[in-house]
């Protein structure tokens, strides 16, 4: 399995808005975070979705902070953690 | 509260009323007819869904309390550690997600709303809820609050949006006051609520 990224890298998740079955969660395109475990490799369900189990992907766990998701946070110390897959994710430089 | 909305799925009950409800109700009755799927088999895949429910995931909970090699294997993998105590979580990953002092963890699912249902049952109707699954991600320790749960500003809430092919489990803190305690006893403690991350397990003296 070749990971393009490793636990600790800066990320950014693409602000892109395709159609179809995407699990992606919207509030999170175009934030920054940082990648906390590789989760394995799995279908593209944006794929599966339509009965195609022939793209599998690298899905990571991605830890954001609260206030660079919502641009404000209850504390400033709260986090939340999604699941991405790899073709959703960028570098951050 | 009426049975109407509990069990959907008993016909003679509940007449379909949204489109997805006709289109599975047709659906079963179309499989049943062409004998693809007897309607007994489906009746008793609901009773075996129905069954479950917290008792598995307080098992995990307790073992890994009272053993700190099967903690740190959990942590590493969820999916692997329980299949060690013959719990089969099938092709679902399982991360298991751990309160500490510093950290208070609770599960959501934002796009619809996974549950890790091998180990704690069918979930409460909260949890799909649109007020749950939207405010968590957004203001979880105000929704904490509000199941009474209040997390110190020392502490850091860790919300963890199930979204793709992982699972989660929160491991609660263990309570004080339980040393010397079997693994039985301590499960009594661990509630659903508390492997959701929207309670601690319960105090010695609530059992």
């Amino acid at each position: 399995m070749s990971a393009r990224f490793a636990p600790g890298d800066r990320v950014r998740v693409r602000e892109w808005f395709p159609p179809g079955h995407i699990r992606t969660p919207y509030y999170v395109r175009g934030k920054r975070g940082e990648i906390e475990r590789i989760c394995g490799r799995f279908n593209n369900p944006e794929r599966l979705a339509y009965g195609r189990a022939d793209d599998p992907k690298v899905l990571y766990r991605v830890r954001f902070a609260q206030t660079e998701v919502w641009g404000r946070a209850e504390r400033p110390s709260d986090t939340i953690d999604i699941e991405i897959y790899e073709h959703w994710l960028e570098p951050d430089k | 509260m009426s049975d109407d909305h509990d069990h959907p799925h008993h016909p003679e009950h509940h007449l379909p009323s949204s489109y997805h409800e006709k289109l599975t109700a047709a659906v079963i009755e179309l499989l049943a007819e062409k004998n693809v799927l007897p309607s007994e088999k489906v009746t008793a895949a609901i009773d075996i869904m129905d069954s479950r429910g917290p008792n598995l995931g307080a098992k995990v909970v307790a073992r890994a309390w009272v053993d700190p090699e099967f903690k740190k294997r959990l942590s590493a993998d969820g999916t692997k550690a329980c299949a060690e105590l013959g719990i089969d979580v099938g092709s679902l990953k399982l991360v298991v997600v751990e309160n500490t002092p510093q950290a208070h963890n609770v599960i959501v699912c934002t796009l619809c709303s996974c549950y890790p249902k091998m180990l704690l049952g069918i979930p409460p109707a909260w949890y799909k809820s649109k007020a749950y699954r939207s405010r968590t991600a957004r203001e979880p320790r105000k929704v904490l609050h509000e199941f009474g749960l209040h997390v110190n500003d020392g502490v850091a809430v860790r919300v963890h949006d199930s979204t793709a092919d992982m699972r989660y489990l929160v491991l609660p803190m263990r309570p004080s006051g339980t040393e010397g305690w079997s693994e039985d006893k301590l499960a009594e403690l661990v509630t659903r609520d508390s492997m959701i991350g929207v309670a601690q397990a319960n105090e010695p003296i609530a059992i």
